[in-house]
């Protein structure tokens, strides 16, 4: 096992919609995504965004395009015009989510190199 | 096959992507975004300013540089631009274009700002999404409220020889959408199909944003960005298609690259709920088929809803933000005690705040604690505080309150190049929905 953050196997986007912000983050290559399924959980994303989002997180799978969807609730001070954020539509949270570490089996990583 | 371009992703967005657009190749269509929420409440002061204005005046500038290319090419131009006045703005369209026999559609009836007290006094409530809250309660405060039309009345308006179509309020997916229902003549049950326009529609909505701005996946190799192609769809009557650029712009259109704004601002994946349809993102398949080329295929969709979403802009009280920079040494612990200071004085001074906000720049602006403790040696940290009210006077006061701290706080400060900061009235965003039966779309069609 290797502690791996996941700027070194998954891309992110996020967005806005009101004051909830959504992180799209995807597999760098198929084969890294059963992975992030499996470690990315709710609860795992919930404690990492601990003093950022103060609602709940809820978590869509989109297995076709190597993705999931974290929608995270309360997390852009009253969201749009109202947050005095300077990130008031959580643009930077993408890379935020992928400062989490996480545990990867040594085969995986040792097929070739990961993004560093 | 049609060529259905995006030139624009947002008001404010390149002023000469629309025109490159034009020159760079060969187009059918061209589509432009230019409503954000909050676009609208601005256009309603403007126009309650002057009757005659209330449009994206960008777009009218946009169509009077491109006059030649539009009659040249016969290229067909639809937009958002018609913001609270599309009828104005196809009146200044008209004298931009300055040609004789341009037939030009206008989507309206979206603008109901006027019936809001009827709608409710007949008890359609108008509820915020957000909250569960009846309209009722901020009902004074709206500035104002505007229906999401899909890619029906444009079609409608195509299909009576619009060369231009200016909408109000439209999605941003409808503008795609529409064209090809008109080109293909889909019907409004082909859910598939449908769903396919509008995922197209998504995809390239944001201009660039699908093109390599914005992308995390190998950015420093993204090529010649100052150059970068906006998007271009290509699409099929049995609803596959393919997003790709002009040959010779700079960007990349990868597999990566589409992942990215196809998730971009998405809620649940299975319900992407429009006007239209509602669209199934876990059924796209993408494949790379060459450089710049990506095809979509496998789109499913289903029914639409018996309602619209509506689109209320409120005022929602003040806010104003400082900042100052402060440089090494100790330049993260000079920024935390002039915020103290400062925060401090606010207290003092007796003022009334609903919010204040202290970040600073450099250490957590941006992803607060996830970010850790900075470098003791950080060159510079910018002290940024922000505060909200519904008092006027209290930010106000506020905005008087950063310059002072250049002479009689913490050391080595600057930043203050541009004055006092400017209070803001905030207008807040209240998404609602509508049934159908109560807002229909005017579609008109004249000649120039």
């Amino acid at each position: 096992m290797a502690r791996v953050k996941l700027v070194q196997i998954a891309h992110a986007r996020s967005g806005d919609k009101g004051d909830t912000s959504n992180v799209g983050l995807i597999a760098l290559k198929p084969e890294y995504y059963p992975l992030l399924a499996e470690k990315v959980t709710v609860e795992r994303v919930k404690e990492h965004f601990a003093g950022i989002c103060l609602g709940k997180v809820q978590r869509f799978e989109l297995p076709n395009l190597g993705a999931l969807n974290f929608l995270l609730h309360e997390s852009l001070d009253g969201g749009g015009t109202l947050s005095l954020k300077a990130d008031a539509q959580g643009k930077t949270y993408s890379a935020a989510l992928l400062r989490m570490e996480i545990d990867v089996p040594d085969e995986l990583l040792s097929k070739d190199s990961v993004h560093h | 096959m049609i060529r259905i371009a995006n030139g624009q992703g947002f008001w404010g967005d390149s002023l000469e992507a629309p025109l490159e657009q034009m020159r760079r190749g060969p187009l059918d269509y061209l589509t432009l975004d230019y409503l954000a929420e909050v676009t609208m409440s601005i256009l309603q002061k403007q126009r309650s300013r002057d009757p005659r204005a209330g449009y994206a005046r960008d777009f009218v500038e946009m169509i009077g540089r491109g006059a030649v290319d539009i009659a040249s090419s016969g290229i067909k131009i639809v937009a958002n631009a018609g913001g609270v006045n599309p009828e104005g703005c196809r009146d200044a369209v008209a004298k931009a274009l300055n040609h004789k026999g341009t037939r030009i559609g206008v989507v309206a009836g979206d603008n109901i700002l006027g019936r809001l007290e009827d709608l409710i006094a007949r008890g359609v409530e108008l509820k915020s999404m957000d909250t569960g809250e009846p309209l009722a309660s901020i009902l004074p405060r709206v500035q104002s409220a505007n229906v999401y039309f899909g890619g029906e009345p444009i079609a409608h308006a195509l299909a009576q020889g619009a060369q231009i179509v200016i909408t109000g309020r439209t999605t941003d997916t409808g503008l795609v959408l529409g064209p090809m229902l008109y080109e293909f003549g889909w019907k409004a049950d082909e859910w598939d199909k449908l769903a396919a326009g509008t995922i197209a529609g998504h995809t390239v909505e944001c201009g660039a944003q699908c093109t390599g701005g914005n992308c995390q996946v190998d950015w420093q190799n993204i090529p010649n960005m100052a150059d970068i192609g906006y998007p271009i769809v290509e699409a099929e009557a049995d609803g596959t298609f393919v997003i790709t650029k002009h040959p010779g712009t700079g960007g990349r259109v990868t597999v990566a690259s589409i992942k990215e704004q196809l998730l971009y601002e998405m809620g649940d994946p299975r319900e992407y709920i429009t006007p239209d349809c509602i669209a199934d993102f876990t059924s796209i398949q993408l494949e790379q088929v060459g450089p710049d080329r990506v095809r979509f295929s496998g789109i499913r969709g289903k029914p639409s809803t018996a309602m619209y979403k509506v689109s209320i802009s409120y005022s929602a009280g003040f806010k104003a933000i400082g900042t100052l920079m402060y440089s090494w040494p100790d330049a993260y612990a000079k920024a935390q005690v002039a915020g103290a200071i400062l925060s401090e004085r606010l207290d003092r001074l007796g003022l009334r705040f609903d919010a204040i906000r202290t970040e600073f720049g450099g250490v957590n602006a941006c992803h607060g604690p996830l970010a850790g403790e900075p470098s003791p040696d950080i060159a510079e940290v910018i002290l940024r505080v922000g505060v909200r009210s519904s008092d006027r006077a209290s930010v106000e006061r506020f905005t008087k309150e950063i310059a002072p701290l250049a002479l009689n706080g913490p050391p080595t400060v600057t930043g203050l190049g541009s004055g006092r900061p400017k209070v803001e009235e905030i207008v807040a965003y209240w998404p609602a929905l509508i049934p159908k039966t109560e807002a229909k779309p005017e579609i008109s069609v004249e000649e120039t």
